[in-house]
């Protein structure tokens, strides 16, 4: 149970398309993260799962059954929001347990099942306030709590770390891994952070302008993706392009991660000159200036120390690159 | 420590032209008081004073409570604004969520007309409303004035509370459906109570113009059973004679329930903006 279909959804507002024909099959207990550009169409699609938003043409399928004419209600999802979307006049306890009252479901199993999910997100001290006595991350457990109350098929999280500090991210992200395991219930997740996607995700969709671009398991988007933007866009900091023609190279595009330039003082495939350099403890960044390629990013293991102007020549490690033709399509080159 | 002298002397002038403003703005309202207690000689000699030993006089309010009807007419009042209050707040928050809420073909010209009662005074339409009220059998009836009411404060009514619903947040709402809430279960349990001060602030710009309003009771209820206060203090006011005492008590008394009604609404406008500002 929990199977998701999406079968050529497209969504229109008035005359823009924002949702491109969408194709994407999610397995039963799988975890899915959408990522993607800004506007791309990440809550929409999450919306007309939900049953927020209606489609303009496609056909949404839980379980194989269509759903696109049930009430969100009905279709047995939970969803969590950004701005957690807490009842801010009921207290915690009655956020959680108020889809199981409109469902009619006796009091004695609410409160059995609100103070499940209180225990499994060490809610209990916090059952009687109101949503104004919380902290950001308390909110946001409680908007979570909210979801597994419900026993859904299908949890969808809209981005919903977004709004914490970053230690409460890698707390909350590493509870919501937790959950996935325990409850193996179907979840799908949107988020623009990088390390949420790679470290939560079964299974990656690449979405750009309304359209799916890629979707595989995080290593695969990593290592082998299909084309300029996945390539661009999975990986921080982001992939270099290089000037493929200037390097006798096919195609006309050279991708390099920065972690796979070789570099050295004397001689190499592309000279460039130091304009910036972060250390960042367990590792180096340095921005190299080349005159044919522009700005590149270098990325190196431990502490290194660079001289602001300094030539280095780089080179690409010759297993490690990826081939683009001029539309940004991958050329597998054997 | 020179920081804190200057926030005091910024809120001593700020006091200072706040109760500079309050004591303008009241001060019409306190001469019809004092004077409303003191006798018709003592009001013309000095409009001014405090009603003292020799000038006090109940003889005003002895009056009007003589007049037969007072009582009745406040009550006619109060169900006139009361019942047009609730129909504003009610009517106008239902057109206001639509509007703010769901997408529909001729939305915007649907809030475009229903906010163009704001720049057309309902005066205009008087002979037409009367027609209509002859027509009905409506005329000298509280109804005929509630309905009249409705339409006129449905506009402003609309208009600002659309403008409110529009920043109650989306996800709070759709979290609202995914959890089972109905459409009306959603209207009044999550956006009505998010957007009282708004209801509040649209109640008291309501509520005054309706209280005192002479010229739709005159011509639509002037019977002796649906005259409301305002209308009833008129009797007082002649051509060649005028009964300052009993105007001025009138007037006095019909300032009280108008003042019950603010305050309850303003004290819901103050906790709604501090609870917010908490949150
Ligand atoms: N109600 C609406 N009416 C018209 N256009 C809309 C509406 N909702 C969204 N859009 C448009 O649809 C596009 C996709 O919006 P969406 O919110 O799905 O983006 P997103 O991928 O979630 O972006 P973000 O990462 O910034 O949250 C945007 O260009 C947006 O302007
Ligand atoms: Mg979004």
């Amino acid at each position: 149970m929990g199977a998701l279909e999406l079968k050529g959804i497209t969504k229109r507002f008035g005359a823009t398309e924002v949702i491109k024909g969408v194709d994407l099959r999610v397995e039963d207990g799988e975890f899915c993260v959408f990522v993607g550009p800004s506007g791309c169409g990440k809550s929409t699609l999450l919306r007309i799962i939900a049953g927020l938003e209606d489609a303009s043409a496609g056909d949404i399928l839980l379980d194989g059954v269509r759903v696109n004419d049930v009430a969100p209600a009905r279709r047995e999802l939970a969803m969590v929001f950004q701005s957690y979307a807490l009842y801010p006049h009921l207290t915690v306890r009655d956020n959680m347990g108020l889809a199981l009252k409109q469902a009619g479901i006796g009091k004695a199993e609410i409160r059995a099942a609100t103070d499940k999910a209180a225990q499994m997100l060490a809610l209990e001290p916090l059952m009687d306030r109101r949503p104004a006595e919380l902290s950001g991350g308390q909110r946001q457990r409680v908007a979570i709590g909210r979801a597994i109350v419900r026993t859904p098929k299908l949890f969808l999280f809209d981005e919903p770390l977004s709004n914490l500090d970053a230690a409460l991210r890698v707390a909350t992200r590493i509870e919501i891994a937790r959950l996935h395991r325990d409850l193996g219930a179907t979840m799908i997740y949107v988020t623009h952070d990088q390390v949420e996607a790679m470290t939560l995700a079964d299974r990656i969709v690449v979405l750009r302008a309304g359209k799916v671009e890629q979707t595989g398991r995080p290593m695969d988007l990593y290592n082998d993706p299909d084309n300029l933007f996945v390539a661009g866009f999975i990986g921080s900091p982001q992939m270099n392009f290089l000037n493929a023609p200037a390097l006798s190279a096919p195609g006309a595009t050279l991708g390099v991660r920065p972690e796979h330039l070789q570099v050295s003082r004397s001689a190499g495939a592309i000279e460039g000159q130091v304009s910036h350099v972060e250390k960042l403890g367990g590792e180096t960044l340095a921005y190299v200036k080349s005159a044919l390629h522009g700005l590149l990013t270098l990325r190196l293991f431990g502490e290194h120390d660079f001289i602001m102007g300094e030539t280095l020549y780089l080179s690409p490690e010759p297993q490690r690159q990826f081939h683009f033709d001029a539309e940004g399509l991958r050329l597998r080159i054997v | 420590m020179a920081h804190a002298r200057s926030h005091l002397g910024r809120s001593i002038a700020a006091h200072a032209a706040l109760i500079a403003y309050t004591v303008i703005a009241l001060f019409p309202v306190f001469v019809i008081v004092i004077n409303s207690f003191k006798s018709r000689k003592a009001i013309f000699a000095d409009p001014l004073a405090l009603p003292g030993p020799g000038t006090f006089d109940l003889v005003g309010y002895q009056t009007v409570m003589k007049q037969g009807d007072f009582l009745l007419y406040f009550q006619n009042s109060m169900i006139v604004t009361c019942a047009s209050l609730f129909c504003v707040l009610l009517f106008g928050a239902m057109a206001a969520f639509a509007l703010s809420e769901y997408r529909f073909r001729g939305n915007l010209l649907m809030g475009l007309y229903l906010a163009l009662g704001i720049m057309i005074p309902i005066r205009l339409g008087t002979v037409a409303i009367l027609e209509i009220m002859v027509a009905s059998g409506l005329v000298n009836t509280l109804t005929a004035l509630i309905l009249v009411y409705t339409a006129q404060g449905l506009p402003l009514s609309v208009f600002i509370l659309s403008e409110f619903m529009k920043s109650v947040s989306d996800d709070l709402k759709n979290a609202g459906r995914i959890d089972g809430l109905s459409e009306y279960a959603i209207f009044f349990r999550l956006v009505l109570p998010l957007v009282r001060p708004a209801m509040a602030t649209v109640a008291v710009f309501t509520m005054i113009p309706i209280w005192n309003d002479l010229w739709f009771p005159l011509i639509l209820a002037p019977a002796e059973e649906t005259k409301t206060v305002t209308l009833g203090a008129q009797v007082f006011i002649g051509q060649f004679v005028t009964n300052w005492n009993a105007v001025l008590a009138a007037l006095s008394l019909a300032i009280l329930p108008v003042l019950v009604l603010y305050l309850v609404f303003s004290r819901q406008l103050i906790r709604g903006i501090t609870a917010g500002a908490v949150k």
